[in-house]
């Protein structure tokens, strides 16, 4: 029963092979097998959204998705989308607006408003809150984290791009 | 908490899936989307000796138009439902109740299919297809039959579904240009599940509301239709005076149990708040 099964992904656009327990979700795997601590594992029951990584472009929750399910997918979570820049904008927003909280959410919140940003460009302030609303883990108020984001809306809107100040390597 | 161990299995075809469904029998459990099975894993709310994953299976995937009703595969997910043009014509009620699921992480991969046969009363897709007089389509080793909303929801968790079939489409009639609707739900946070909710349908002609269908969802054991409050306002011209009686009668009608958090008292204050708020709405979305 505890028979290992062979998986193959696309992790940050690396090919990984493994053999895993099907009980195994993707976060575990992502953490403990691929050393990729950028998506944390809270509550491990989906109400927290700190697992939040991409499975074929989409954001999911890495605790409600089992590794076997991701066989043939392509994953990304925070460490591969801040090497390519994808993020650029918003992480340099957060960082102005001071946007962490505990920081415990914030790669979630990140990959999270990314979705919002390219589904909902012409996202309200509520609509913000709403979208996000699938993040709060365990602190409050979230403002710097709507701000950040708003500014993003907005400058995107414009056909503008809020540039890092510090190059990403 | 971390799942006990299981098997994992990826039928092709909806054959094989039937076969290992039949052999593993009890034991086995079909996983979709698994956004409510992978949380009961979690904390070993369950525990199955295998997982059969359906998410391969063509028959039970994508949004058709088919003659005079929307075909919605099992498969498809509440982020497809929210985004298609097809259900936005053809059936706005689930475009508008959509957005209410959890949060998009999660609706992109839950789906159409696993929440009805779930049966979760505090869910929106159950009492959607009730509202809507949905058709589900179910395969087992006999082979296909069909059953409506009306018949498949049974108590709590619990669906006509026996365990060696698998739900794999529901058909919905199309919506008509009379067609006026209400979807909204009462929730503490948005994306909790609602203390209360109503997926609302009716046709409308003038001030004339006919073939209402309101099905609360939230405060009973399963969705419930207030077909006493639907009698009321068929065929009826509405005002003030018969928005009353048909709120009164839905808050008469509707045994509501208390959750965790809300009482029964709650419950049936907000059944008529919400039947309040669904009528004003349909009678001003009046053309």
């Amino acid at each position: 029963m505890s028979l290992k099964k062979p998986i193959s992904m696309t992790v940050n656009g690396v090919l990984v092979n493994a053999e895993i327990e099907p009980r195994r979700h993707l976060v575990d795997f992502l953490r403990e097998d691929l050393h990729l601590k950028g998506p944390h594992l809270g509550c491990e029951q989906g109400a927290c959204g700190a697992c939040t990584v991409k499975v074929n472009g989409q954001i999911i929750r890495g605790c409600l998705f089992l590794a076997v399910q991701a066989n043939g997918t392509v994953v990304e979570t925070i460490e591969g989308l801040t090497k390519s820049g994808a993020l650029a904008d918003l992480q340099e927003s957060f960082m102005r607006h001071n946007a962490m909280q505990c920081g415990f959410c914030s790669s979630g919140m990140l990959l999270a408003a990314a979705e919002l940003i390219e589904k909902q460009p012409k996202a309200s302030r509520e609509e913000v809150r709403e979208w996000i609303s699938g993040n709060y883990c365990r602190c409050t108020g979230y403002h710097s984290i709507v701000n950040a984001i708003v500014d993003v809306l907005e400058a995107r809107a414009k056909g503008q791009k809020i540039k890092p100040v510090v190059a990403h390597a | 908490m971390k799942a006990a161990a299981f098997d994992y299995i990826k039928p092709k075809a909806l054959q094989d899936a039937l076969s290992l469904l039949a052999e593993a029998g009890d034991d086995a459990q079909l996983i979709a989307g698994g956004q409510t099975l992978l949380a009961t894993l979690n904390m070993r709310l369950s525990e199955p000796s295998v997982l059969i994953d359906i998410t391969d299976l063509a028959e039970l995937k994508g949004i058709t138009l088919e003659g005079d009703h929307l075909r919605i595969g099992a498969l498809v997910t509440h982020t497809e439902i929210e985004d298609s043009e097809l259900i936005a014509k053809h059936a706005p009620l689930l475009k508008a109740a959509a957005p209410h699921i959890a949060h998009r992480a999660i609706r992109n991969l839950g789906t159409w299919g696993g929440s009805l046969a779930y049966g979760d009363p505090a869910a929106e897709w159950p009492a959607c297809s009730l509202t809507l007089r949905a058709t589900m389509i179910i395969q087992g080793p006999a082979g296909e039959r069909r059953i409506s909303a009306d018949d498949f929801f049974i108590d709590l968790y619990t669906t006509s579904l026996e365990p060696d079939e698998i739900l794999v489409a529901t058909e919905i009639p199309l919506a008509t240009s009379q067609e006026v609707f209400y979807f909204h739900e009462l929730s503490r946070r948005h994306g909790d599940y609602a203390i209360a909710g109503l997926a609302a349908l009716a046709q409308k002609q003038g001030d004339v509301l006919s073939q209402c269908a309101f099905t609360f969802f939230s405060v009973s054991s399963k969705p419930v239709m207030a077909t006493k409050a639907q009698d009321l306002v068929n065929g009826q011209k509405l005002n003030e005076e018969l928005i009353g009686k048909a709120v009164a009668a839905a808050r008469a009608e509707i045994e509501a149990l208390a959750d965790i958090t809300n009482s029964a008292e709650a419950k049936q204050h907000l059944i008529g708040v919400l039947l309040e708020r669904g009528l004003k709405h349909m009678l001003a979305s009046m053309r």
